[in-house]
């Protein structure tokens, strides 16, 4: 099994407030990693590391190392990376474009002007989305019309037209009805085939049904970190235990 | 559901708070009528030997010959349409650029000491920045800029010399730095009002800030940002005192902005004490309510454009 990123002795914060310690852990390659955890405790911090996303607000920082395909993101280009790790937010945040621009920003920001590739890149998008079926006949309608789980699968689209390798997403079901995340989630199992998925979520059924791997953080520290199966029947840590039979959370 | 104004918004409970609202309502929406419709009856009865001696040819006409008894709007519509147009060419780009600075570029503490000092801009009395424009600003014009036009675009109609210090171009720059408190503070707004869920999703695919910023944070803010260039426009129409101290005041229509102009507002302020002809007085309150009209046509468009976009903002 080959790890696509490596985390070594991560600790991240804004100004004064560390929000991440010293986090190690590795990202196998064509899994599901889901990082659960309560509010708080620092589980979206780590994932906007690893497309170098914290940095962008003011006063963030950060130290340790973050490796994607042994070579230190922190030393590469931010914009080259982002194009290789992609990410998809809590809520669904389409601009208020039409549907084929929202999933052709990312090809033309690379230079793809070509109107033939262009479609291409958009039907294959939306199709890994599962979303073309609903949607191919109305591609110049605005994004905003389409509805909430529409909408965060179209999220889902545009981070795939730019062929990354690792997809970040950081709860993006939280803010969908059942039906919609059970979607996303099928969706999720079926892009590990060719993505190396990392999904940050505080519903803990959620972790169990789509997680290869489940790591568990706990005021900035991870504190557990192992197969799904494992972490959820026969935790090693005493906290991890607490967290996932609801005794605190 | 959100209700329009006050005016409408009635509590259920508490009849004695519906009769004040109602009370309050009417007296502030009968007061603005009522002091509309008067400046309007004022100026239109003004101005009415006027309209029945020149018709709409008083639009139309370039003549101004208070001795012959002759006038025309024409050349005060054109210099305040050119000046406020180049104001706005001239600021419009300052504007955007502050408040992106501001907004995404600056540190924190830079951006909270640069604030209130561009609106600190719109504090100065308009006769101050007029002085500065006749004796600091207009001779720099006159020296350097007009100078370097001339010589290397001089073939240019909007060219052309001789350069004047006093000009459309000295009024355009001058009117440019006053509209700069209104449309930076309002663009900055504007910025700040746009989602960072936006921003963040255009640099997770690979944008860099400027790709963001122009792709995604300007065209997500344009609607207000336009609102915003329309009011500049309504205060770059109406402003007076500095305008007519720097634009040379010669009507005139001329196909270069090196020339001398005038506007209606400058117009008003220089001649209305010299206008001892009982037409002569009714032609200057005729440009008076030109421009008043102009004028609140400009500022209800800018505010329907704001308004119409901060409610789309909010579905």
């Amino acid at each position: 099994m080959n790890n696509k990123m490596q985390i070594l002795n991560l600790t991240a914060g804004f100004g004064d407030t560390k929000v991440l310690k010293n986090v190690t852990m590795d990202i196998p390659e064509n899994k599901v990693v889901t990082i659960i955890g309560p509010s708080g405790c620092g589980k979206s911090t780590f994932v906007r590391c690893l497309d170098r996303l914290h940095e962008v607000i003011r006063g963030a920082w950060i130290k340790g190392k973050v490796l994607l395909d042994d070579s230190d993101i922190y030393m590469d280009d931010p914009i080259e990376l982002r194009r290789r790790v992609g990410m998809v937010f809590q809520m669904p945040n389409p601009f208020p474009k039409s549907i084929y621009d929202n999933v052709a920003f990312g090809p033309k920001l690379n230079g793809i002007r070509n109107k033939k590739s262009l479609d291409k890149i958009v039907e294959e998008s939306l199709k890994k989305a599962a979303l073309w079926n609903g949607v191919n006949d109305r591609l110049k309608k605005n994004a905003l019309s389409l509805s909430g789980g529409q909408q965060q699968r179209l999220c889902i689209a545009r981070a795939l037209a730019v062929e990354p390798e690792v997809i970040l997403m950081d709860e993006p079901t939280s803010s969908l009805d059942p039906v919609a995340s059970a979607k996303i989630e099928d969706l999720i199992l079926d892009l590990k085939k060719r993505y190396t998925v990392v999904i940050v979520t505080h519903n803990m059924q959620q972790a169990a049904r789509i997680g290869d791997f489940t790591a568990f953080f706990l005021l900035g520290k991870l504190i557990e970190y192992g197969e799904t199966a494992q972490i959820f029947e026969n935790p090693k840590d005493k906290k991890t235990e607490d967290y996932i039979t609801g005794r605190f959370g | 559901m959100r209700f329009p104004n006050f005016f409408f918004y009635f509590r259920k409970s508490e009849g004695q708070d519906r009769i004040f609202q109602f009370f309050m309502g009417t007296v502030a929406l009968i007061s603005i009528i009522f002091l509309t419709l008067l400046l309007l009856y004022e100026l239109i009865k003004g101005s009415m030997p006027s309209i029945q001696h020149f018709g709409y040819d008083f639009i139309f006409s370039t003549a101004w010959n208070p001795v012959k008894d002759e006038f025309g709007a024409l050349p005060f519509i054109f210099g305040t349409f050119v000046s406020s147009l180049l104001a706005l060419l001239i600021g419009v780009p300052i504007c955007l650029g502050i408040a992106v600075y501001v907004t995404e570029i600056a540190p924190p503490k830079i951006s909270a000491f640069i604030s209130p000092l561009i609106e600190l801009l719109a504090a100065i009395p308009s006769v101050i920045i007029g002085l500065w424009g006749i004796f600091v600003f207009a001779p720099f014009v006159r020296d350097y800029i007009s100078h370097f036009l001339i010589k290397y675009l001089g073939f240019l109609p909007l060219f052309e010399g001789p350069g004047y210090g006093l000009s459309m171009l000295t009024a355009g720059m001058v009117l440019a730095i006053m509209i700069i408190p209104i449309v930076s503070s309002i663009s900055r707004e504007a910025l700040l009002a746009v989602p960072v869920l936006q921003k963040e999703a255009a640099l997770a695919l690979g944008a860099t800030r400027f790709e963001a910023m122009i792709q995604v944070i300007l065209p997500y803010a344009r609607g207000a940002i336009f609102g915003a260039v329309i009011l500049g426009l309504g205060r770059a129409i109406g402003e007076t005192m500095a305008v007519t101290m720097v634009i040379g005041n010669r009507p005139q229509i001329s196909s270069s902005i090196l020339h001398p102009g005038y506007t209606m507002a400058a117009v008003i302020a220089n001649e209305f004490t010299e206008a001892t002809a009982n037409i002569y007085l009714a032609s200057l309150i005729e440009i008076g309510l030109i421009l008043f009209v102009i004028s609140v046509i400009v500022n209800a468009i800018a505010r329907f454009i704001t308004w119409k976009y901060l409610r789309i903002q909010e579905n």
